[in-house]
């Protein structure tokens, strides 16, 4: 309900300033996880083209897909790729347009811990099935040497509200483990084996900063904004990363090779010695066929910006550009939409 | 509504009908909007009513990836996080309205209940970050330890202090609830007239038996209203409980454990549900949730009026 009013309300804030000025107004809706990025380039864009204006409604991706596939919007938003089902379901053909990468850090607070303390992927993946349970487990602390961790039990905390940040970090638990991908599997919500739920970034980050011992995943902007210390997790390779802006570009660079047309793909445990495991595309869901003309070219010109001077405002904002041979893909993709 | 008699003027008369018209189209207005709810709720489940029927309220499995639901732990956390966070508000604010009431000079009352009433002006998300900043850890560093050393015994509190906990959304919505029942009782009994209480007096009693006697009794109607206007707020509420009962759906007998309620699991996870039976077994939530607040406030409703059947004096 409260999604068919906000689509209401936007449709009817569109015919209000189509009237009042002769400008295009673009309606978006989606993800949450990119929001600080997209309305960073939607203020800068509207600088450079003034016949424009973006107004875009952070509702989660699973809003955005609902929205896009109803067309109450003009451009759809997820972290998440369709399925095959959820693309047939659409009215024409929806492609994906890759905007950035972003990176879910698994971070902690041991009192007196350093931070980037070492995991492997199945260490990460025993925490979340229970069974590693003390932090002085010898699986972790063979991986830390000269680290002192205590002998108090794991506390695990979850987001407990479906999102974008739980996809990918299911994603990568399901890939890196078959005992994830059989008991739990991955999804914005999944049944969890421990742990407590915290809703929202902030609600895990507030369990985390006043919870000893404990251990939570969120993404590497919310981290780094409130200074929690993370892990470097151990890649493909055997090698220990630490999750950087170069080290999340070097997934979708390592997975550029076997990339489908349609961009529909994970990038979690991507191959490449500096990659770090945890990562995923955020996407741009938009219909190949525009139905109105005068949108979809001033959509198609607000893309091409994106891919360039766009991508520049990235990376302060810590999320990972896209390397250059997917980029160089984007466009050709971009030039498809009529 | 008595209809008008024909010593009043015919032009009186339509105005009086037309009003009698308008007024009722409000309250059907009114009336109509649960209903369009309802339907549209109904609707929304079907797909999963007719996937789990009733095994679906006493179902202990939710699993979106498998898509397999059931609704018996949020049912079990939303009644016992309510009921006991009630069970610990009602004395609380029952005293509190006593005490400004009829205890407080007046100034001091005054200028306490407004600071009470101002309790239910503040948004629950400020409650609820509250509540996972300040008061879990206050919890799982004083509280929760001493009753594990001291009460661990009893099942209700075993298991490791996690600060969010069952505990933890009873206190939150103790806290939220007892303004609305201290400002609603205390109202209840400032009507009772003096001389109830004067002749109580002039019957020789002490002020505890003037309460006991003459005013509660009195009240007693209006404070079971108070009560469950309370308790309706503490089913539905959704962000402050989300933020400190830890959302793990499960059925434990220890306060100390994390739970998991109706409401906030709708919040959580229905701008992300991954497919149409999730958010039909949601929507079924819902729906739930509107029926058990339904039948509490029927059962509320007889309490009230069992308790007020021998009542002489009149109703609050």
């Amino acid at each position: 309900m409260v999604k068919k009013l906000a689509a209401l309300l936007a449709v009817g804030l569109c015919v209000a300033t189509g009237t009042a000025f002769a400008e295009t107004l673009i309606n978006g809706a989606g993800a949450t996880f990119p929001y600080p990025l997209y309305s960073k380039w939607f203020n800068e864009y509207a600088k450079i083209d003034k016949e424009v204006k973006f107004n875009y409604q952070s509702i989660g991706s699973g809003g955005g897909i609902k929205q896009i596939t109803a067309q109450t919007v003009d451009f759809g938003a997820s972290d998440k790729f369709l399925s095959d089902d959820e693309l047939k379901g659409a009215p024409g053909k929806l492609l994906h347009i890759p905007t950035v990468m972003g990176a879910v850090v698994v971070t902690y607070n041991i009192p007196g811990a350093p931070k980037g303390l070492k995991l492997r992927s199945e260490d990460i993946t025993n925490i979340f099935l229970g069974k590693i349970t003390k932090w002085n487990d010898s699986r972790i602390t063979d991986d830390n040497p000269g680290v002192k961790l205590p002998d108090k039990p794991i506390i695990v905390v979850h987001r407990s509200d479906g999102s974008g940040t739980t996809s990918i970090f299911t994603d990568y638990l399901s890939n890196v483990s078959k005992e994830w991908h059989d008991k739990v599997g991955k999804g914005a919500s999944v049944k969890w084996p421990v742990g407590l739920g915290g809703k929202g970034n902030e609600g895990v980050a507030g369990q985390l900063k006043t919870t000893e011992n404990s251990l939570g995943y969120v993404e590497l902007a919310y981290a780094v904004e409130n200074k929690l210390p993370y892990a470097t997790v151990m890649n493909k390779e055997g090698a220990f990363v630490e999750p950087r802006i170069n080290s999340i570009t070097a997934a979708a660079a390592g997975a550029a090779k076997h990339m489908p047309a349609d961009y529909r793909i994970s990038l979690v445990n991507q191959p490449g010695k500096d990659t770090y495991p945890i990562v995923g595309f955020t996407w741009l869901l938009v219909y190949e066929q525009q139905k109105d003309k005068v949108k979809g070219q001033k959509l198609v010109e607000f893309l091409k910006w994106s891919l360039h001077n766009g991508q520049k405002m990235a990376a302060p904002l810590l999320y990972a550009p896209l390397p250059e041979n997917v980029s160089k893909m984007v466009e050709k993709t971009i030039k498809e939409i009529k | 509504m008595s209809e008008p008699v024909s010593l009043i003027d015919t032009r009186v008369v339509k105005g009086d009908l037309l009003f009698k018209w308008i007024i009722f189209s409000l309250a059907a207005a009114v009336l109509l909007i649960l209903l369009v709810m309802v339907v549209a709720m109904v609707r929304e489940s079907l797909p999963s009513i007719r996937q789990f029927g009733a095994k679906f309220i006493v179902g202990r499995e939710w699993d979106a990836v498998k898509g397999d639901f059931g609704a018996l732990d949020f049912l079990y956390g939303s009644v016992i996080s309510s009921v006991l966070a009630l069970l610990l508000a009602t004395p609380l604010s029952v005293g509190a309205a006593l005490f400004i009431t009829e205890i407080a000079p007046r100034r001091v009352g005054e200028i306490i209940a407004p600071i009470i009433e101002l309790l239910a002006a503040i948004p629950s998300v400020i409650y609820g970050l509250w509540g996972v900043l300040v008061m879990a850890p206050w919890l799982q560093q004083s509280i929760q330890p001493w009753l594990i050393e001291h009460l661990g015994f009893l099942p209700f509190f075993q298991g490791a202090p996690y600060g969010v906990s069952m505990l933890a959304a009873v206190f939150i919505l103790m806290i939220m609830v007892i303004p609305i029942i201290t400002s609603i009782t205390k109202e209840v009994l400032m009507a009772v007239p003096v001389s109830q209480k004067e002749a109580a007096y002039a019957l020789g009693a002490t002020r505890w038996e003037m309460f006991r006697m003459a005013l509660i009794p009195y009240a007693r109607s209006g404070v079971l209203g108070a009560v469950i206007l309370g308790l309706g707020r503490a089913i539905g509420e959704t962000m402050a409980v989300t933020m400190v009962i830890g959302n793990t759906p499960q059925i434990s007998l220890s306060l100390l454990a994390p739970g998991y309620t109706m409401p906030s699991v709708i919040a959580n996870e229905f701008a992300e549900t991954t497919s149409k039976l999730h958010s039909s077994a949601l929507m079924e939530i819902g729906l739930i949730l509107l029926v058990v607040t339904l039948i509490i406030n029927a059962l509320a409703r007889l309490l009230i009026w069992s308790v007020t059947r021998g009542d002489t004096g009149a109703r609050a």
